[in-house]
C-alpha cells in the first residue's frame, strides 16, 4: 500500500502556490504539512484528495488487493474545513447516511455508527439534530465519519480547530490506532498532534508569483 | 444511492428544504390570476392550461440553485465527488431526489389549481399527465444549470435564465398536449411523446453535462 506524489505544483488563479513537491508514504506512515497561513497547506491536500487539478504532476495510489485504474481519492478520507453534515438531520442520520454511501475500501471495516460517536467521546447524543451541537462537538463527529467507513488513507485539514485539549488526545489516539492499522495520514495542522516518526513537510507558499511552470 | 436519495428527500421536508416553498409559489402564481383577469369563467378555462404550466416552470425553476449549492457550503459535495460511485449515477439520484421532492407536489397540487382556473375534468387529466410527465425535464436540464453556478454565491437568478430556453420546448409541448386533450381536431399523442422523449433524452444529457460541470467547478 502506497500513496505517491510526483512533482506535484498548483496554481490559485494566476499564483503558483507550490511546485516540485514530491513525496512517498507507505502503509503505517504519516505526513504533516506545516507552514503559516496561505503557504498552500490546504491547496496541496485538496490536490491529493483529487478535488483540484494539479498544473503538473501526479497522484498515485499502489496496493496489491486494489485494481491500477481507481483514482487515488477513492482510497481517502477528506476531511476540510466543512465538516461535510447536515444541520438539519440528527447526528446518527448523518453518520449512517455516510456509511452507506461511503462503504468500506477493501481490506477494512467500519465501526458501526454508535461505536464511532463513542470513540469520540460523544455516544449519547447521536439523536441529536447536528445542527445543535457545539462547533467542538461538531467537529468531533465530523471526525467520527472517519470511522464509520474504511479508507487506508486519511487527509485532514486541521482537524483539531475548535477542540478542547481532551478533544485533542482522543483524535490522536485515534490516529494513531489508525496507523498502527496500516493506515497512511497526511495532515495540515498548526498544533503539534503528537505523533512519533511523522514526516514534516514544511510549505513555503508562494513558490514564484506569475512564473510559469514549465 | 437509496441512502442518497432518502436523505436529500429528508433535506426536502425538514426545516430550510424548498419542498413546500415551490409549491406555494405555485399556488401563488396560480391563485392570483383569477382575480387579475376577472370572472370571465370562459376566458379562464381556455388560458387554464396554459397558466397552470406556466405556474409549475416557474416554481421548479425557483428551488434548482440549491440542488448542489447546499451540499457545497457544508462540504458534503467533495465527499460526493471522490467517491467510485460514476458522478453520473450521483447526479442522477440527486436529481430524482429533488424531483421527488420538489417535481412531485406541484404535480399533485395541479388539479386544485386546475379548479380555479374553472378547468374541465378532462383539462385537469391531461394538465397533469403532462406535468408528471415533462416536470422531470425541467429538473434534469436544470441540474446542469445548479452544477454551472454551484460557486456563485447568488446563482439562483442566473441558473433561471441559464435554464429558461432549454425549458421552453416542454413548456411548449406540454401546453399544445393539455390543449389537444380538450380541443378536438389536434391529437393528444403527438406532442405528448415528444414530451416524453424530451424527458428521456434530458434524463441521459442533463446528469453527464451536470458532472462534467461540477467535476470542472472545483474550487
Amino acid at each position: 500500500m502506497r500513496l505517491e506524489a510526483e512533482n506535484l505544483s498548483a496554481r490559485r488563479g494566476e499564483d503558483l502556490i507550490f511546485r516540485n513537491v514530491s513525496f512517498v508514504l507507505q502503509a503505517g506512515e504519516s505526513l504533516v504539512l506545516t507552514g503559516r497561513n496561505g503557504s498552500g497547506k490546504s491547496t496541496l491536500l485538496r490536490v491529493v484528495a483529487g478535488l483540484l487539478r494539479p498544473e503538473v504532476g501526479r497522484v498515485r495510489w499502489h496496493s496489491d488487493t486494489s485494481d491500477s485504474g481507481m483514482r487515488p481519492s477513492e482510497a481517502c478520507h477528506y476531511l476540510g474545513h466543512r465538516n461535510a453534515m447536515k444541520a438539519e438531520l440528527t447526528v446518527s442520520e448523518n453518520l449512517s447516511f455516510w456509511k452507506t454511501f461511503l462503504g468500506d475500501f477493501h481490506g477494512g471495516h467500519g465501526l458501526t455508527v454508535g461505536e464511532a460517536a463513542e470513540a469520540v467521546g460523544l455516544g449519547d447524543i447521536t439523536h441529536l439534530p447536528f445542527g445543535y451541537l457545539s462547533a467542538g462537538q461538531q467537529r468531533r463527529m465530523a471526525f467520527a465519519k472517519l470511522l464509520v467507513a474504511y479508507r487506508p488513507v486519511w487527509i485532514l485539514d486541521e482537524p483539531t480547530a475548535a477542540l478542547d485539549v481532551n478533544a485533542e488526545s482522543v483524535f490522536t489516539s485515534l490516529i494513531k490506532q489508525h496507523l498502527t492499522g496500516g493506515g497512511i495520514l497526511l495532515a495540515a495542522t498548526h498544533q503539534p498532534l503528537g505523533l512519533e516518526n511523522a514526516k514534516e513537510l514544511r510549505m513555503q507558499g508562494f513558490a514564484g508569483v506569475a512564473e510559469e511552470v514549465w | 444511492m437509496t441512502a442518497l436519495l432518502l436523505r436529500d428527500l429528508k433535506l426536502s421536508v425538514r426545516a430550510g428544504g424548498g419542498a413546500l416553498i415551490g409549491v406555494l409559489f405555485f399556488m401563488t402564481v396560480v391563485a392570483v390570476i383569477p382575480f387579475g383577469v376577472g370572472p370571465d369563467l370562459n376566458l379562464l378555462a381556455r388560458i387554464g392550461p396554459a397558466i397552470v404550466w406556466i405556474g409549475a416552470l416557474l416554481s421548479a425553476l425557483l428551488g434548482l440553485d440549491r440542488m448542489f449549492q447546499t451540499d457545497r457550503e457544508d462540504g458534503s459535495l467533495d465527499l460526493l465527488l471522490m467517491q467510485e460511485h460514476p458522478l453520473v449515477l450521483t447526479v442522477l439520484v440527486k436529481c430524482l431526489a429533488h424531483w421527488l421532492g420538489n417535481g412531485l407536489p406541484l404535480v399533485i397540487a395541479s388539479p386544485l389549481l386546475g379548479l380555479f382556473m374553472n378547468m374541465s375534468e378532462v383539462a385537469i387529466g391531461a394538465t397533469m399527465l403532462t406535468l408528471l410527465v415533462g416536470t422531470p425535464a425541467l429538473t434534469f436540464i436544470g441540474a446542469v444549470g445548479a452544477a454551472v453556478a454551484v460557486t456563485l454565491p447568488r446563482g439562483g437568478l442566473l441558473v433561471s435564465i441559464l435554464v429558461l430556453p432549454l425549458a421552453i420546448p416542454v413548456l411548449i409541448f406540454g401546453v399544445s398536449a393539455a390543449y389537444a386533450a380538450v380541443e378536438d381536431p389536434a391529437p393528444f399523442m403527438p406532442p405528448f411523446l415528444i414530451l416524453v422523449a424530451i424527458t428521456m433524452f434530458f434524463a441521459v444529457l442533463g446528469p453527464l453535462g451536470a458532472a462534467l460541470a461540477l467535476r470542472t467547478a472545483s474550487d
